[in-house]
């Protein structure tokens, strides 16, 4: 890839960040919401990228990071008094990353639709122990009552918490774009592209994957934990297999191997959700909102084979009459 | 427990291990053979088991049959929903990636689940066994056995037996095992794997629809049925290794011991017993207990 895409991809996440800071001036209440928990999803799946996209390992047991990060921040945080973001944010990142190396130690003896199924179970494992045991409060969930505090910061305003969430989300895409060009991305590269000639070059893969799979299940605890603060509230559904496959479902949906196509698929999945939902739009057949939602991600299997990242390339090839060829590998951005 | 309570649980447990048997054969040929995650496989179960409900009164109508004739009407419908779905939507997913599929497939459960929220609604429902069935067995001196149950079994068996022998012993079977191993091959032997592929996946849905009808009367007709069983079934695909109908059938019954007997002797870690079964299985084995081919 050469400079000048570089620099259009970055001029693209830059625009779209800027875009993001500014809408809370125009968003009403119900949006910056909307677009809050939209944002979080975007870490979310950003963090399922860099193993999808950027390692070729497919977790399908994501939710369960996310779910951990949650919990660590409902339990960690003391009765009565806020506690500080500045321990309790490592606390809940670092909860998810030790539970992401204990699967991952394990479940990377794996490979394939075995690894796929592996990352669920241990997913399920701990959906149990949150719905079952009297640690995580059952069906019903626990509310989290005092929300973690920063000098001025204040996380309980609607305000307070988008702004934090859009800078977590700059921080993320940064760390991992600078990451996917780092020596270790690229050699996380080559393991997607062809395990067995890294191993032949001298590479020991097993460590380089459980480090990425570390990095990522803290991301999702980061995730997980704003997830926490921003609804006051933590249940089992938060790592439930339907959220691993939602999150799936949106780096599919943006683009496998680019890190704005989990940006472009949290928020188009989100939207297309809320669309399909509108009842101003379609009155009392919003109910069956998922029907729509159906028909057009099978609509967008037909037609985008790259995702919606690869629609500018696929439009540039029926204008030159030549089918697009961009989307495959080069560097992760 | 006492004897004649062991023995009903191992009744349930081979009952609720078989049908899972049944979904799971569908599955991991699809899978095995053609290559596909087939993410809407559960909701072909949900199909059957509404099939059961609500094509029961219209049957009756028409044919003036009763439940076995709804069974047969339904298997023929499933068989054609099958054919028709591989030719407009799984035919050209082949060359695809995998999480393409997965993609795709994901979509379709959302429309199917909608379309059945549509046309049948979102209530529970029962669906009473046959009047010839209805009846019990007596097992030790208090306890009794629906001979429903003891139906499913045997018609789960019988199905199991004859894929078996389509496997091992035909024809068609042969040239199904050897497109499994290479369709470019196959194909210039002058056999037309495209009509194989669809025979196969038609066999498949109809096989999972017939699961749903067999299983309605026990289970109760629900939404979200379709999802609980997908997620089991990948479960029994990936510990008895994919591809495999051998390896499908040990691991279904396994599965319908430890579900079964766990809910019983350890109701707290009922639910998570399978998970754990099935890490402890793939870590000591990585491909499952029988890997195909």
């Amino acid at each position: 890839m050469g400079t000048t895409t570089d620099r259009g991809k970055l001029a693209f996440v830059i625009a779209c960040l800027a875009l993001l800071a500014a809408y809370p001036l125009v968003g009403g209440k119900f949006g910056v919401d909307l677009v809050t928990k939209i944002m979080i999803y975007a870490i979310f799946a950003l963090s399922l990228e860099l193993l999808v996209g950027g390692t070729g390992l497919v977790c399908f047991g994501h939710s369960a990071f996310f779910g951990i990060g949650a919990y660590a921040a409902v339990l960690l945080s003391p009765q009565g008094a806020s506690p500080s973001l500045l321990w309790i944010l490592p606390a809940c990142v670092v909860a998810a990353g030790v539970y992401a190396a204990f699967v991952g130690a394990l479940s990377l003896r794996t490979k394939g639709v075995y690894f796929i199924m592996v990352t669920l179970a241990f997913a399920q494992m701990a959906y149990y122990v949150a719905h079952d045991t009297p640690l995580g409060g059952g069906t019903d969930g626990i509310y989290l009552y005092t929300k973690p505090v920063l000098g001025p910061l204040d996380l309980d305003s609607a305000g307070g918490i988008y702004g934090f969430t859009l800078a977590c989300l700059a921080a993320v895409f940064g760390a991992l774009a600078v990451l996917s060009r780092s020596r270790f991305g690229r050699a996380l590269a080559g393991i997607r592209v062809n395990e067995q000639r890294m191993r032949a070059t001298g590479f020991s893969t097993y460590p380089y994957k459980l480090a990425a799979f570390v990095v990522s299940g803290a991301i999702a605890g980061l995730a997980g934990f704003l997830f926490a603060v921003k609804d006051g509230f933590v249940n089992p559904e938060l790592m439930s297999w339907h959220l691993s496959g939602a999150v799936l479902i949106m780096i599919i949906l943006g683009g496998i191997g680019h890190l704005r196509g989990a940006l472009i698929g949290a928020f188009a999945f989100s939207l297309l959700q809320e669309f399909f939902k509108s009842e101003a739009i379609f009155g009392a057949f919003a109910k069956h909102w998922t029907l729509g939602l159906g028909l057009a991600i099978i609509a967008s299997v037909a037609l985008l084979p790259r995702g919606l990242v690869g629609v500018p390339a696929q439009v540039r090839g029926r204008l030159t009459g030549r089918r697009g060829s961009a989307g495959s590998g080069g560097s992760h951005g | 427990m006492d004897l004649a309570t062991f023995l009903i649980q191992c009744l349930n447990s081979l009952q609720y291990g078989l049908l899972l048997f049944l979904v799971a054969s569908g599955l991991t040929l699809i899978f095995g053979i053609m290559g596909v995650i087939n993410l809407a496989h559960g909701s072909f179960y949900m199909i059957g088991a509404y099939m059961a409900f609500a094509l029961a009164p219209v049957v009756g109508s028409t044919f003036g049959g009763g439940f076995f004739t709804t069974l047969a009407v339904g298997t023929v419908l499933a068989v054609a929903l099958g054919y028709v779905l591989e030719w407009v939507f799984y035919s050209y997913l082949y060359e695809r990636e995998h999480l393409q599929q997965v993609l795709m497939t994901y979509g379709l459960i959302l429309v199917f689940e909608e379309l059945r929220s549509l046309i049948v609604g979102d209530d529970v429902h029962g669906v009473k066994p046959p009047e010839l069935l209805s009846g019990t067995i007596p097992l030790g001196e208090l306890m009794t056995y629906p001979v429903y149950r003891l139906f499913i079994s045997a018609v789960c068996l019988l199905l199991a037996g004859g894929m078996w022998f389509v496997f091992t012993r035909t024809r068609l079977g042969m040239m199904i095992r050897a497109g499994s191993t290479n369709r470019e091959m196959v194909q210039s032997l002058g056999i037309d794997i495209k009509f194989l592929y669809r025979v196969v996946f038609a066999a498949g849905v109809a096989i999972a629809v017939f699961a749903g009808m067999v299983a309605a009367p026990v289970s109760s007709v629900y939404p979200g049925m379709g999802g609980q069983v997908l997620i089991i079934c990948f479960v029994v695909v990936v510990i008895g290794g994919i591809g495999s109908i051998r390896g499908a059938l040990v691991a279904a019954l396994l599965i319908g011991f430890i579900d079964t007997f766990g809910k019983v002797l350890l109701p707290q870690a009922a639910g998570v017993l399978v998970y754990v079964m099935m890490a402890l299985i793939l870590l000591w084995k990585p491909d499952g207990l029988f890997k195909a081919g």
